[in-house]
């Protein structure tokens, strides 16, 4: 990952992957909402090393944008060979339940905006025969809970789309990578109790670089959520639907 | 949310804190509620980075190194960021920290509210006066850049102004050059306490670090034997002497995990330490060379080491007494610390004359000694009680970044700046500090 476009880059996760590549050198254009935070996030990877950092904030609701930012985004680095797509919101279950606007929002900005970039971006990378994606869904999208359907929903349409992907591109030597973070310390879950299984946005961070560099398919980070959803889409769906999830 | 933020020394506990986190210089604070109170990285050690039935507005995530100069030096970052980060940052590229406290773990907010100082007080002053500027946030939603020419009574207020006067958004610090990341470093032993004052005059002639460890169990004739360390920044050639090739910070492997039992700082663990801990550095008296991270923050190494102490925590006191009445205030005062559970940890240093731009900054001429002991209740209280006492007649101060039991009208004394900071103090924010010091 040397010429880095980030989506989402005032993201906790994100920050953390950015000083990461960073320090390594890279060159990053960086994307955000807030100009002023996404100015923070660009100074702070310029200082710890990165060798060119340019940035747009920008809505990516906006997926009528997204051609020409790409387009813009590669120029600026001479080229891309690689993107991180990190944007995401959590949105409230309760509400999505109440109410189809919030929901929709919710699918809205972590599916069909990320499936719009990945649009744009695997066309590019299979006409350059190279590149890597490195998607963060979740592990919330690997089976529906009552607590957070939609957003597991969001999270489990991106999974498919990844994999559907990965096997087109495949052929044009461009890696797809899912990352599946469990539960992270981060604003998103700010009004949550932290427990054990909480990590850290630099451990997910790690785990991102880790499987990008390896070119890796699906990666649970931290690895043990690998075994947790594995029992957890193994229980059959008669005792499932009974549980308190 | 409540919280387990607690002070590095874990006494007195705060049960009921909230914590409002903060990730951006862009977040406003909340406005109406609970008194607020900024808490960065928590290594104070008595209560002035807590608020009980209050909220702690946590700046770990205000942590961006938002630009470095290399060729000037100064460096801004997020008040958030520790010394650690910004050490990452400027030691590979020559600069160095213009002053450090004995652990690297501390945020700059925290180091300008604190005004800290470090080994080379004599010839540097303290953290403050390299603050070149700063943004503070006040809870009415204004900012201020502070600097000594724009807002220069809220830069004299805030430097020192135990985190009351606002949120310190980022800063600027000048770092001082350096040539490689070495110390040359030399221990001598001292007999008793005349011979910490010869040699540290000796000393600071030519070592712009200076610190003695004194043996807490030395008493009478002896009080004051221990050791001091002197050292100079490495030079460009090292003459001969070794050169360590790694320029990597020494990594911390060793975390304690859990409480040790209060039992086992006993009067014999610390005889056994001294002990060891005399012998161990005689045998190294002459000249060497070390990284620089051993040598400033040699506890920075065993993680949590907070917790040897035990649940119930320990105090940490430091003073400063004038040099006219240093000798007996001294003497007294480990004398009198000394019939409690000896100190392993007894550190005597001189302040030089460099004041600092703080209204209320602690460093000022003279010495220096600090001590801890773990808590035993209410006879540790009265220690406490005791040597602020005997501070307090030698005309001297106490560190209220290192409180927990001294008294308002000392505090009133110690800082006779106090009325004209008290105006300057963010209606909306206090402290556990605070209150206790402003009944």
């Amino acid at each position: 990952m040397k010429k880095v476009l980030i989506l989402g880059a005032t993201s906790a996760i994100a920050q953390a992957t950015v000083r990461l590549l960073a320090a390594r050198g890279a060159a990053l254009y960086l994307v955000g909402r807030n100009a002023a935070n996404l100015d923070a996030v660009a100074k702070d990877a310029a200082t710890r090393g990165a060798s060119k950092v340019e940035q747009q904030s920008l809505d990516l609701d906006d997926t009528a944008a997204h051609e020409s930012l790409v387009e813009r985004a590669a120029q600026a680095l001479g080229g891309l060979d690689s993107a991180l797509i990190a944007h995401g919101v959590l949105g409230e279950q309760k509400a999505c339940e109440r109410s189809w606007t919030e929901a929709e929002k919710v699918l809205r900005t972590n599916f069909l905006s990320a499936a719009s970039l990945l649009t744009v971006l695997g066309n590019r990378f299979e006409a350059q025969k190279s590149g890597t994606l490195v998607v963060i869904s979740s592990v919330a999208g690997d089976r529906g809970r009552q607590s957070n359907y939609v957003y597991g929903a969001s999270k489990g349409a991106l999974t498919v789309f990844l994999q559907g992907l990965r096997n087109r591109l495949a052929s044009s030597g461009v890696a797809v990578v899912t990352v599946k973070p469990g539960f992270v310390d981060t604003p998103m879950t700010a009004h949550v109790a932290k427990n054990k299984l909480f990590a850290t946005p630099e451990q997910v961070a790690r785990g991102i670089l880790r499987a990008a560099d390896g070119r890796k398919n699906e990666v649970y980070v931290p690895g043990f959520w690998a075994i947790i959803m594995l029992i957890v889409r193994t229980i059959p769906e008669g005792i499932f639907k009974r549980m308190k999830l | 949310m409540t919280n387990d933020l607690q002070s590095w020394g874990r006494f007195p506990l705060a049960t009921r804190q909230t914590t409002h986190a903060l990730a951006w210089q862009t977040d406003s604070i909340p406005t109406a509620g609970a008194s607020l109170l900024p808490y960065g990285q928590g290594r104070s050690y008595g209560d002035s980075c807590l608020n009980e039935n209050g909220t702690l507005l946590t700046t770990h995530g205000l942590d961006r190194l938002l630009d470095f100069d290399a060729a000037t030096g100064v460096v801004r970052c997020e008040a958030g960021t520790t010394l650690e980060t910004l050490l990452k940052l400027t030691v590979p590229r020559g600069w160095f920290l213009p002053v450090t406290p004995g652990t690297k773990f501390v945020s700059i907010g925290g180091a300008i509210a604190n005004d800290v100082h470090g080994k080379n007080h004599h010839r540097a002053g303290t953290f403050g006066r390299y603050v070149r500027r700063f943004e503070l946030l006040r809870s009415d939603g204004s900012r201020k850049v502070c600097s000594p020419e724009e807002n220069p009574d809220w830069y004299e207020a805030t430097i020192g102004g135990l985190g009351l006067t606002g949120l310190i958004l980022w800063a600027d610090v000048q770092m001082r050059p350096i040539h490689n990341p070495f110390v040359i470093t030399e221990t001598v032993p001292m007999a008793d306490l005349e011979d910490f004052f010869k040699i540290s005059r000796e000393s600071e002639q030519d070592a712009e670090l200076t610190v003695a460890w004194v043996d807490s169990l030395a008493l009478g004739r002896r009080l004051g034997r221990g050791l001091f360390f002197r050292g100079n920044f490495a030079p460009p050639r090292f003459d001969g002497l070794p050169l360590v090739r790694s320029h990597l910070s020494h990594g911390s492997a060793l975390a304690v995990p859990f409480n040790l039992p209060g039992i086992s700082l006993n009067w014999l663990s610390v005889a056994t330490f001294n002990w060891f801990f005399y012998r161990a550095n005689l045998l190294r008296r002459g000249p060497r060379l070390q990284h620089y991270d051993p040598f400033f923050y040699p506890l920075d190494k065993v993680h949590r080491w907070n917790r040897v102490y035990g649940r119930k925590g320990f105090f940490q006191f430091q003073c400063v007494v004038p040099f006219s009445t240093a000798r007996d205030a001294l003497r007294e005062i480990m004398e009198r610390s000394a019939r409690d559970v000896p100190s392993p940890l007894t550190v005597l240093k001189t302040f030089g004359d460099i004041s600092s731009p703080g209204w209320m900054s602690f460093p000022r001429p003279g010495v220096t000694l600090a001590l801890d002991f773990a808590n035993r209740g209410d006879r540790t209280m009265k220690l406490v009680a005791e040597l602020d006492r005997l501070t307090r007649q030698a005309g001297g101060a106490v560190y209220p970044a290192k409180d927990a039991g001294m008294s308002p009208e000392n505090f009133a004394a110690y800082f006779p700046q106090l009325e004209r900071f008290k105006s300057y103090i963010d209606p909306a924010f206090s402290s556990s500090f605070w209150r206790r010091m402003n009944p």
